[in-house]
């Protein structure tokens, strides 16, 4: 008899996907959705009153200077929190794989800044670099410069950018360093036998290894970058000093949330959504080819 | 009484249910932004009217900071699951006013509750805000503050300078003084658009917006970018080159700038009293009115209020209404009133609470504690200093703090950006008028 690797029936299959697609249509399809029809309407806080105003929502953000220029503020800041994430991570990564003492304390405490909640870790930054109070920004002024996030928006952006690349080093670290180890010594051996230097073995033998590693995480921090990040921004700046820090998500969640503009707010997750999903298409058709699995 | 839960059948759409059983007396919620001290005290307000009688219970719920609480509100009203009593910040009104088949009015709440109630009773200032146009008062005051000027009296005898300054050319020669003496910074304010757009207005006698500040219909328009507005702008934006001014943030992160004597005065809510007192440990600190300019409007006229009022959510049995009038009428009463008055540096809401503050003997003892009552009620409000009412007022504020940014920041001139706040602000009030229905 020969093995058969389909399914016989079709009840068990069924069974073993449907909690995976009631969850992405519960938490994804059935939300998304509503964000849709959401943003098709005006509507007063209480929802007392609807009208169905077609894309005037829409019309009506990409009339308004402000909002086009926070694309540019997020791309700049979505490519410097996901650089910096990557970057500091790998490097502690690639340092770590090579400790021999102590090395579950490196890593547990490099850890560590994963489980602090992205407001948390907006009022920890917030604090070390408050122009009055802060002790970063003590230092910063004995060398002679004068920090101040509440009227200069380079330091606003410096600020969320720290404060979000920081959250999210722990987790990239995990990742780079699993992929490191799971490289095999034998390689980078022979290589250094041939006479290779630490820093050629890295670039031509270890970073192509570790690119599938390097591409999930790319996707992981773009898409964090983009939608998890306005909790770190409401507490640091509140999108200030004078819009400079206002990114996308940012916007998506004060005028909803705050400003209890719901149709507005959907348009703008709509927008959101979109650019998203092509950044992330755009990353699987292209990028993705790069890598060698 | 335990909650019991329904069996939770797999499936992450199931609903969770629990049933409650009934209780002897009418409980009604109160959720409330009041944290800290004054979280303390509103419970201690609501377990001495529980404790005054055995009809009814108000259970006070903290849902966080005044928008998260007015946004939490809505939310519940949303899934039909909101509270009896909120508490909702000055700028929500215009919102809550709106949202007709929402509210209870308070005034009709009360007289269908045959609960005795005279809205001359309360300071007219303070009511002014939350009435409608026949005169109606929709919701019941509760924390109302007025911006005051804190002044640091040791650093004012070191520099040398005679008392505090009532007019703004007088706050320059003081901080320039200050300077002298080795203070970085001569004054710094908490929530700019609050004390420096609207109170400013209103102290000066000058309109904000059309429709005397919107009252008299949500077709009203901006016109805080006259000349005196971007004179007044435009000076602070000039000291802020020399620090005679320096900006702190939105809200009350400036603070520390004056308990840490880098800024020898400080403009904000007299409801910071209890905060500077607590942190103004290495120096004296005296309190005083709020500065004019001599030469614009008819200043000093009066301040307008911030603070929060309690409104009172549709869709409750008429039992629980009468536990919520009953609960008013306690609030208000002079004794529960001249305690939360004295405690949080809040305005008293009846004249009946002053008069037994000052009967008391408080204000004697804590001098510059009826600053901002005498600020309040020196002159008969204005159409321009009633108070303010305008629709999606918590974005337009945000818009005004991104406008004085970039003056302060030097990327606009005071013209520019007043007038961009005022553009970009009327188009949400339009917004407003064609959600709400006009």
């Amino acid at each position: 008899m020969e093995k058969r690797v389909v399914f016989s029936k079709l009840g068990l299959p069924i069974l073993l996907v449907a909690p995976q697609i009631v969850i992405t249509l519960v938490f994804f399809i059935w939300p998304a959705s509503q964000a849709l029809y959401q943003s098709l309407l005006l509507e007063d806080a209480f929802g007392l009153k609807s009208q169905f105003v077609w894309l005037d929502n829409f019309i009506a953000l990409f009339s308004d200077p402000h909002y086009l220029n926070s694309f540019a503020r997020t791309v700049v800041f979505s490519a410097a929190t996901a650089g910096l994430s990557l970057g500091v991570a790998l490097f502690l990564a690639a340092m770590a794989d090579r400790v021999l003492k102590g090395a579950t304390a490196y890593r547990t405490l490099i850890v560590w800044p994963y489980a602090v909640a992205p407001a948390v870790a907006g009022v920890l930054w917030f604090f070390m670099f408050n122009p009055s109070i802060g002790i970063l920004a003590y230092l910063l002024k004995g060398l002679g410069y004068d920090w101040n996030h509440y009227l200069d928006g380079t330091d606003a952006m410096m600020l969320v950018i720290l404060a979000a690349s920081w959250k999210q080093v722990s987790y990239n670290f995990l990742f780079f360093l699993a992929g490191l180890q799971a490289i095999p010594r034998s390689l980078v051996e022979a290589a250094a036998i041939d006479g290779a230097r630490p820093f050629k073995r890295f670039w031509t033998i270890v970073f192509p290894l570790l690119s599938p590693t390097a591409f999930f995480l790319l996707v992981v921090n773009i898409v964090y970058a983009f939608f998890d990040t306005f909790g770190i921004v409401h507490a640091t700046t509140s999108g200030g000093p004078a819009q400079s820090t206002t990114i996308l998500v940012y916007k998506v969640f004060n005028d909803g949330f705050i400003g209890l503009d719901l149709g507005g707010s959907a348009a703008q997750s709509v927008v959101l959504m979109a650019v998203v999903i092509t950044l992330t298409v755009f990353q699987f058709r292209y990028i993705e080819r790069k890598v060698a699995y | 009484m335990k909650p019991k839960f329904l069996p939770i059948a797999v499936g992450a759409t199931m609903a969770v249910g629990y049933a409650g059983s009934a209780l002897a007396a009418t409980e009604i919620q109160w959720w409330h932004a009041m944290g800290g001290k004054l979280g303390e005290k509103v419970v201690e307000i609501a377990e001495g009217f529980n404790a005054s009688q055995s009809d009814y219970k108000v259970t006070p719920v903290y849902k966080g900071n005044y928008t998260e609480t007015m946004t939490a509100a809505i939310a519940a009203f949303r899934a039909k699951q909101q509270p009896h009593i909120v508490q909702v910040f000055e700028v929500g009104t215009a919102s809550m006013m709106a949202a007709k088949g929402a509210i209870y009015p308070v005034y009709q709440m009360m007289a269908d509750a045959g609960e005795a109630f005279d809205p001359k009773d309360y300071l007219a200032s303070v009511t002014g805000y939350y009435t409608d146009t026949d005169g109606n008062m929709l919701s019941m005051p509760f924390n109302s503050s007025t911006p005051v000027l804190y002044y640091n009296k040791t650093a004012f005898e070191k520099a040398g300078i005679a008392g505090p300054p009532t007019t703004w050319p007088e706050v320059e020669a003081a901080a320039k003084k200050a300077q002298a003496a080795g203070y970085p910074c001569g004054f710094t304010t908490g929530w700019q658009s609050w004390v420096q757009i609207e109170n400013f207005s209103a102290w000066h006698n000058l309109s904000i917006g059309t429709k005397a500040n919107g009252f008299a219909g949500s077709d009203t328009e901006f016109v805080f970018n006259s000349p005196d507005h971007v004179k007044h702008i435009g000076q602070l934006a000039e000291w802020q080159k020399s620090k005679v001014f320096d900006y702190g943030g939105r809200r009350s992160e400036s603070a520390p700038k004056f308990y840490g004597q880098e800024c020898v005065m400080y403009m904000n809510s007299s409801a910071a009293y209890a905060g500077v007192k607590a942190n103004a440990k290495e120096f004296e600190f005296g309190v005083s009115a709020l500065p004019h300019w001599a030469d614009v409007g008819s200043a000093p006229q009066n301040t307008i209020i911030g603070g929060a009022t309690l409104w009172v959510l549709q869709g409750h049995d008429a039992e629980d209404y009468k536990a919520a009038a009953k609960f008013f009428s306690y609030l208000s009463s002079a004794e529960v009133q001249a305690d939360w008055h004295q405690f949080t540096g809040y305005l008293p809401i009846t004249t009946a609470a002053y008069e037994l503050t000052a009967s008391q003997g408080f204000y004697e003892k804590n001098p510059g504690t009826d600053v901002a009552i005498q600020q309040m009620t020196g002159k008969a409000p204005t159409e321009n200093s009633k108070g303010l009412r305008f629709g999606n007022f918590v974005q337009i504020r945000d818009i005004i703090n991104e406008e004085l940014e970039a003056i302060w920041g030097g990327s606009k001139s005071a013209q520019e950006g007043l007038d961009d706040a005022v553009s970009r602000g009327n188009a949400l009030l339009r917004k407003f008028e064609a959600a709400t229905g006009g």
